[in-house]
């Protein structure tokens, strides 16, 4: 099968680039570290099941039997400790963010573009964005945030502490899906939800939360740089944990996206030939909708408003591997992702960081003007 | 009027029968307070083609989109191939009707395969690459519509006759008992046009059926079996060609006079229209033969006067018209000369006409006592215009009131 194998070779490449790019990557910095370096300090890391264990669980006279798996490691590079922690516990959570941020908000954006028929649609087309920044700017001001921790109370008693940066990101999260929902909610009339509507929406919602965050903002006194830097999109500081749940979430959502992309493609003719085609349209834009809304708020949660990837990557994917949305996805991801790891490199690695939206921006807008000199963006 | 309609578009009086690939009764679709159709019966039978004709803003599109459930209907039942819309899903309708749009929405580079592969989606599961089945239907597609040739161009570098035909396709590849038709010929040359009308009869003649919105009469009553005329978002008429495509029904339909006639070649109705006038009918016989008087006859017949000839020889081009706008004609046969009986018979005609018209074009059949009464005189030399040659007329029997 002719498409299959162009999906294979093409994501085969495009992993291979942003395996080398994280390599690379993960060497740049303060301290310079050869990517021989890096690939002993990750292959160290890499551990396979090695055996049974027995041992106990349990307290005192409580203790229970338990069963476990024993790991080890095959591989025993000699590496010195020092870039072993740095690699690992500094560079390796923020590259591997970067990567699935900008692999979430390539995936959402092609998807958009498809879904609108508009070139200029991007993941924050739909209200996700702003939502994210009203949510984490209004946790940055509040007085919780301010006093560090906040509290949230669960179902029953169960009260679960958080960070501050959790508290930022769940805020963004939750908004940013608030928005989305909005939006959609505005936009349907009777379990029709028209495009044009839809857009049109999400601009009224966008510019209404513009208004919000910007009022926010002058009450912030000293948040306000803490805001900016949020708002221009960041990676620093970025932690395992928060790398575990954007894997958790971004992949399942991604295979969902991926068994859309016949339906992308039949929504390219228009809606009324994609009914005519039996495609359940209604259901389809809600599906694409929902599931997009969430993987590019789990991508803004933690990263703030990146700007730009998802715009310009699946237009850059579609001139190289063309229309179909079988090829597109995967790369545009993949490409998605390598480039973000690309520009957060670049924003970490001069004398001062840079919040890595600025740098996807300076870089990506004076691309797309190329392309639009080049008119072939104008296809979509 | 809707018994007349019901009697000649009925195909099974079994409404679930699945041999009736689409049925339609009392259907009702309005665009918020504007309805748009009203009323409107049809139903379509394997191995048959109808012709959907009428003025622009008819509602033929929107018939068309109900059917597939894409216009929601205000009331009114649809079933396709025994069942109703509204318990089908997308994909069992995918299945059951194909819609062959005028212009597809579809401005990237697919190649016309893939393009035509989209037409297998409702057989297609979510997570299954394409079967056996699947490759076939494409290729049978393909071949059909004689695609293949460019199977693997990008539909955007095709012409626009090339691009009707990938979507002419796509709709065979999905295999559907249906096939719904909008504009086939509107945005084509006349020679992609007579193709593609040609094709769709080929398929309907191998047990499919299909409905065409066509705003090309005589090309709807060269290729359709039967045709339902929408005028004002109901139904005027609906039967063969013949009986549908009339004068009267014309006018009313499209707010045109018009001559029907038969064109020899097809031996089907061809339509000239004019603009309409408000001329009141009055009796008139025209006196004449050949191409001028022909002419005559067919714009005075369409704008609704009684009309009278003679004498003219059988045959006579002037004649073939008469009969077609139902003259009342005094003929004698070709080159037989005029009899006695003839002559007074046409003498009778115009002396009870409001208006004789005379077509002087030397022939020795009119009589010359009809020559001298003549009111409006024609010269085939120097023609009148359609608009003065009626003017002439209404002077001549306002005068005579």
């Amino acid at each position: 099968m002719r498409v299959r194998r162009r999906v294979t070779l093409w994501s085969l490449a495009l992993s291979v680039a942003l395996a080398f790019t994280i390599t690379v990557s993960a060497g740049i910095g303060p301290v310079r570290i050869p990517p021989t370096t890096v690939v002993r300090v990750v292959a160290n890391a890499v551990v396979i099941p090695a055996g049974v264990e027995f041992g106990t669980a349990g307290i005192g006279p409580f203790a229970l039997p338990r069963l476990g798996v024993a790991y080890r490691s095959p591989f025993a590079f000699p590496v010195d400790d020092v870039h072993r922690r740095i690699v690992v516990l500094v560079r390796l959570p923020r590259i591997l963010l970067a990567a699935l941020v900008g692999f979430a908000l390539a995936a959402a954006g092609t998807v958009m573009q498809g879904f609108f028929r508009n070139p200029m649609a991007d993941p924050s087309i739909i209200g996700v964005s702003s939502g994210a920044a009203a949510g984490a700017v209004a946790f940055i001001v509040s007085p919780i945030a301010l006093a560090g921790t906040l509290w949230v109370p669960v179902i029953g008693a169960v009260d679960v502490g958080l960070s501050h940066g959790a508290g930022v990101s769940l805020f963004a999260f939750v908004g940013a899906l608030v928005a989305a929902f909005g939006v959609y909610a505005i936009a349907t009339r009777q379990g029709q939800t028209p495009v044009a509507t839809l857009l049109l929406a999400g601009v009224a919602v966008q510019t209404f939360l513009g208004a919000v965050i910007s009022y926010l903002q002058l009450q912030a006194g000293e948040s306000l740089r803490r805001i900016v830097a949020w708002l221009m999109g960041h990676l620093s500081g970025a932690s395992w944990n928060e790398v575990l749940i954007v894997g958790l979430v971004v992949p399942p959502l991604f295979l969902v996206l991926l068994a859309y992309t016949r339906d992308l493609n039949v929504m390219l003719l228009g809606e009324a030939e994609a009914r005519g085609l039996g495609v359940d349209v209604e259901r389809t834009k809600r599906v694409l909708l929902a599931v997009s809304a969430l993987v590019t708020a789990a991508g803004v949660a933690f990263a703030g408003v990146v700007g730009f990837v998802g715009l310009v990557v699946p237009h850059v994917l579609r001139l190289v591997v063309g229309p179909d949305h079988r090829v597109l996805l995967p790369t545009a991801a993949l490409a998605g992702g390598t480039f973000l790891v690309a520009a957060d490199t670049i924003a970490r690695a001069g004398a001062t960081e840079l919040p890595v939206g600025v740098v996807t921006a300076a870089v990506g807008a004076p691309f797309f003007v190329y392309l639009l000199s080049r008119r072939e963006v104008y296809e979509l | 009027m809707s018994d007349e309609v019901s009697a000649t578009v009925d195909c099974a009086p079994n409404e679930t029968n699945a041999e009736c690939p689409v049925f339609v009764r009392n259907l009702a679709v309005s665009y918020g307070d504007v309805t748009v159709v009203e009323g409107v019966d049809l139903t379509l039978e394997s191995g048959s083609l109808v012709g959907l004709i009428g003025p622009n803003g008819a509602g033929k599109t929107t018939v068309l989109q109900a059917i597939q459930g894409i216009t929601e209907r205000d009331a009114g039942s649809i079933r396709l191939a025994g069942d109703a819309l509204e318990t089908l899903s997308a994909r069992a309708v995918g299945r059951r009707v194909a819609s062959i749009p005028q212009e597809t929405g579809l401005s990237f580079a697919f190649t016309v395969r893939e393009v035509v592969e989209m037409g297998r989606t409702p057989h297609r599961g979510r997570f299954e690459g394409p079967s056996a089945s699947d490759v076939d239907a494409v290729d049978s597609a393909l071949a059909r519509t004689g695609t293949a040739a460019f199977a693997e161009r990008p539909i955007t570098e095709l012409s626009g006759g090339e691009r009707g035909r990938v979507l002419l396709a796509r709709a065979l590849a999905q295999e559907t008992p249906a096939l719904l038709c909008d504009e086939p010929t509107a945005s084509l040359d006349v020679n992609h046009a007579v193709e593609t009308m040609a094709l769709l009869r080929r398929l309907v003649d191998d047990g499919r059926a299909a409905i065409a919105a066509i705003h090309d009469l005589e090309m709807a009553a060269r290729y359709c079996d039967r045709v339902v005329m929408l005028a004002n978002g109901r139904v005027r008429a609906a039967g063969p060609p013949d009986t549908v495509l009339r004068a009267d029904t014309i006018h009313e339909a499209f707010d045109a006079e018009a001559f029907v006639g038969r064109a020899p070649a097809t031996d089907s109705p061809t339509v000239t229209a004019y603009p309409p006038t408000d001329v009141t009918s009055h009796r008139v016989h025209v006196a004449g033969v050949g191409p001028e008087t022909a002419r005559v006859v067919a714009r005075l017949g369409a704008a609704g006067h009684d009309l009278s000839i003679g004498v003219v020889p059988d045959g006579d081009a002037a004649a073939l018209v008469a009969a077609d706008v139902d003259a009342t004609i005094v003929s004698v046969p070709p080159f037989a000369g005029v009899d006695e009986p003839a002559r007074a018979a046409a003498l009778d005609h115009a002396q009870r006409a409001a208006v004789v018209v005379a077509v002087t074009d030397g022939s020795g059949t009119v009589p010359s006592a009809i020559r001298e009464r003549a009111d409006v005189v024609v010269d085939p030399a120097d023609p009148p215009t359609d608009e003065a040659l009626l003017a002439r007329v209404a002077a001549v029997s306002a005068s005579g009131v």
